[in-house]
């Protein structure tokens, strides 16, 4: 396999560097594929040099996959990380080696833990097949043998080889399935704060981004797509911007959009603005934001409710209740935002497809290629890029589709359809628009004994992949509420369940999913609660907590580092929160001071995780860092509002996010506490929202219930 | 036909004077390392020095410059990293999904270069470039190490 695999993988980049011709294409033309890399089965490449290549199946979008999954393989492979580099596989690779590189999605924050098995018995597997070939080469026991750090070593005689010496001979033997993986404590690169092996590029401009692209004889594609979500094009005047500059041919792409195709994209977008379009925008023309808030708290108190979990009786422990307490909350549809716009280029010819992408998942945008031209999945050629951001939207493959439908038009000529920033905004898979009640009831003492929390809203899996609905059930939307996540379960009576109320508006996976919203219902209700029952936060949370041990480690880790109960400078206050996802266990003290006359500043976050294992702890650090600022954009500033059936909000200046004055200093503590393996990417964002909001409330005594928080007046005496 | 010198080298594009330089930038000249994130000089990926301030090239017509002098990310240092800002955005690992860092890196080298030792406030006040990966906490470190390497350079 391995031989075969070689011959494929030289003619594809062959290709690719033919087509590239002059330009440059920005993906590293792999040192191996000219200077002899070996493959050591189908994870690893060693040059004569002791280049090592990882190849990598996952899609980097800055969350650092890249560099991780490396740690994983060159840690087993015992690889000196200097000499490691990372590559991607293609997805046309993979389809003709039965997915041999496995599950290309990338969401979820399962890149490691995903592949944490397969690809470090990959690395393993390759070091077992080094080994072999120094021992034949010495004639010496396997057992005699020793690696690392690049290097073979003949332990009794002191005879050593390099990798690369023994590459080519390790590369014609077996591969190795038994494999026996490191233990945590024999780990030397899995752990270690390694810098990432994606920057240097992105520090000259010479990281090429799928929208980078250029190729011999390309055209540029602007498109508009009908306003309404259901809606259709009905006719376009093509002859009214012929004559602009550029412009080469204008199509209809699908039934709901048009595209004009110039020699540049800013010829094309100028005269996409000029055309003269007719659209059919059907029944949800009429559609806004308050009737969706209608809608949705319709389903606040509807009989009617999918099941997320339930123990002891609800209703007859709010009844017994000393008091209850109530609290309906609200979040809008919100936009991925990615810096980098949808894009796609695409190659028609022959009765063949090549793509030029940023795909949070290459096999789905081979199949949708595939799918949109009608051509054979193995007809499909797919150069994977790096994502300038993904943050779930590039899950989606609809500006895939679009770019193989406008090229098939125009055969033999790539096309480079570039969506504008406005059409990014308003053309989204958007988070979904939930309101959630709560209802809490307490004992004399304070107790809680029951507990019910009623979503109302969208449901993503309905919008997108309605086989997965289990019996009406999203159990997407219970994220972070699973009996498996849930930590507060020592709560006597629980009902946790989800009135399904869907729009005309699309939904897809936005970094974080549910557990973003989830966490702000339940952990800013918490608090009301902890008030109601005249409690410290930290400690009712520690109460509920009982049965919980590692949702309570983060949550005392946070409230140790960030001392809480210990005074703060004078108008400085604190809010603390917890939450599960993921896989892993998040938690978050905010500090915040609010002017009297309404003004907020977040000073400190202290967050801490525990992802089971760190693989990498400065690039964990990044990633909480940065889920500050795809949490607290969200909660101060996001909101898509619906109009006429359409987005309201077009581009930066109307879809406002966090710039780096409104950065608050995050410390985090990183508790990996050993046995599992969770996610990094996006459970940290959940905590975000909650530590701010509870530390807003301690400030000013108001409770924010409705989301953006721009949207409230802070203004207190 | 416009002109235009970029990094030292003097150019000629062929298309109207209102075309913004970004596009101008990308398109015509095939440079690359200038992003477009917004169009409406929101975000800061476009940022480019003229005559060696900031500016966002997405609303800049390229008819406009006449002969200032342009630098990209490319043409910020011989090598693409050995200016102060690169070494610094380096030694930070700084990047992520890195679309926004050309506008991030080619707005502090600006910034350096009229305060060589920026405080917290004038990094807020002067980077209000967009990054959705949220790398804000490095670029703000990353700043001060390069001030320390004497950014300006």
């Amino acid at each position: 396999m391995s031989n075969r695999l070689a011959l494929r993988r030289r003619s594809f980049l062959g290709s690719v560097a033919a087509l590239s011709g002059g330009f440059t294409l920005g993906w590293h033309v792999p040192a191996f594929a000219q200077s002899g890399g070996q493959e050591l089965g189908i994870w690893v490449v060693i040059s004569p040099d002791d280049t090592t290549v990882v190849r990598i199946a996952r899609s980097e979008m800055g969350q650092g996959t890249f560099t991780g999954l490396a740690q994983l393989v060159a840690d087993e492979l015992d690889a000196d990380w200097k000499h490691v580099r990372a590559e991607y596989v293609s997805p046309d690779e993979n389809l003709a080696h039965k997915r041999a590189w496995g599950d290309m999605s990338t969401g979820g924050s399962r890149g490691i833990r995903g592949s944490v098995d397969y690809v470090r018995k990959g690395g393993a597997a390759a070091r077992a097949m080094l080994i072999e070939a120094a021992a034949q080469r010495w004639n010496v026991p396997v057992a005699e043998c020793t690696a690392a750090n690049s290097v073979l070593t003949h332990t009794p005689s002191g005879r050593t080889l390099r990798y690369g010496e023994v590459a080519a001979d390790a590369a014609k033997l077996p591969v190795p399935t038994e494999v026996k993986l490191k233990t945590p404590a024999q780990w030397t690169i899995i752990g270690k704060p390694v810098k990432r092996l994606d920057t240097v590029d992105k520090l000259s401009g010479k990281q090429v981004f799928a929208i980078d692209v250029q190729l011999p004889d390309m055209l540029n594609a602007a498109i508009a797509q009908c306003p309404v979500y259901d809606g259709k094009l009905k006719s376009f005047d093509a002859d009214k911007i012929k004559s602009m500059p550029g412009v080469r041919q204008v199509v209809a792409v699908g039934d709901n959009a048009v595209a004009v195709v110039a020699d540049k994209w800013y010829q094309a977008k100028t005269a996409l603005a000029a055309l003269p379009i007719v659209w059919d925008e059907g029944a949800s023309a009429t559609v806004d934001s308050a009737q969706i808030a209608t809608l949705l708290k319709g389903g606040l108190d509807a009989k009617e409710a999918a099941l997320g979990q339930k123990h002891g009786d609800v209703e007859a422990g709010l009844a017994g209740a000393a008091k209850v307490i109530e609290a309906v909350y609200a979040a809008p549809f919100l936009a991925h935002a990615t810096m980098e716009p949808m894009n796609c280029t695409a190659k028609f010819a022959d009765g063949k497809v090549e793509i030029w992408v940023a795909s949070q998942n290459g096999d789905a945008s081979l199949a949708a290629a595939a799918e949109a031209s009608g051509v054979k999945l193995g007809d499909v050629k797919v150069n994977k890029l790096h994502l300038g951001g993904g943050f779930g939207r590039r899950g989606q493959q609809d500006y895939t589709r679009q770019a193989v439908l406008i090229a098939q038009q125009i055969p033999g000529r790539p096309v480079k359809l570039i969506w504008s920033r406005e059409e990014d905004t308003t053309h989204d898979f958007y988070r979904p628009i939930t309101q959630c009640k709560l209802r809490a009831g307490l004992d004399a003492s304070g107790n809680v004994v029951a507990l019910h929390a009623r979503l109302s809203g969208q449901s993503i899996l309905a919008y997108l992949m309605p086989s997965r609905m289990e019996n009406g059930v999203d159990m997407i939307a219970f994220q972070s509420w699973t009996k498996e996540e849930f930590g507060y379960s020592a709560i006597p009576n629980l009902l946790i369940d989800h009135a399904v109320r869907n729009t005309h508006v699309p939904v897809g996976f936005w970094r974080g999913v549910n557990t973003n919203q989830n966490a702000i219902y339940m952990e800013c209700f918490i608090d009301e609660v902890a008030h109601a029952a005249g409690k410290d936060p930290l400690e009712f949370r520690r109460t509920l907590l009982v049965n919980s041990p590692k949702h309570l480690a983060v949550l005392n880790a946070v409230a140790a580092k960030a001392e809480w109960g210990k005074p703060l400078p004078q108008g400085v206050f604190r809010g603390i929160c917890q939450n599960y996802g993921y896989g892993s266990y998040t938690a978050a003290v905010a500090e915040v001071s609010v002017s009297p006359q309404g003004e907020l500043k977040v000073h400190r976050i202290v967050a801490a995780t525990d992802p089971g294992y760190a693989v990498n702890p400065q690039q964990i650090e990044a990633q909480v860092q940065g889920s500050f600022v795809f949490g607290l954009s969200a909660v101060l500033f996001g909101e898509i509002t619906i109009d006429k059936g359409r987005a309201v909000e077009t581009n930066f200046d109307t879809y406002p996010v966090m710039r780096i004055a409104d950065m608050p200093k995050v410390d985090t503590i990183i508790a990996p506490s050993g046995g599992f393996w969770g996610g990094v990417g996006e459970p940290t964002i959940a905590v975000a929202g909650p530590a701010v909001l509870n530390a807003i409330f301690a400030a000013t005594g108001k409770r924010v219930r409705s989301l953006p928080l721009r949207l409230t007046d802070l203004a207190h005496a | 036909m416009i002109k235009l010198t970029v990094n030292g080298i003097s150019h000629t594009a062929d298309t109207d004077p209102d075309t913004p330089l970004l596009w101008v930038i990308r398109e015509w000249l095939g440079m690359t390392g200038t992003k477009y994130g917004c169009g409406i000089a929101q975000c800061g990926a476009c940022t480019v020095h003229i005559d060696g301030v900031a500016t966002r090239s997405c609303q800049v017509p390229a008819g406009s410059v006449g002969d200032a002098k342009i630098t990209t990310i490319e043409g910020l240092s011989q090598d693409g990293l050995s200016h102060p800002v690169q070494v610094a955005w380096l030694q930070h690992d700084v990047p992520q999904c890195g679309y926004c860092q050309s506008g991030q890196i080619m707005a502090a080298a600006a910034l350096l270069k009229t305060n060589p030792k920026p405080s917290n406030d004038d990094i807020d006040n002067a980077i209000t470039n967009i990054c959705r990966c949220g790398t804000y906490q490095r670029i703000r470190e990353a700043i001060h190490t390069a001030a320390s390497l004497g950014g300006k350079a």
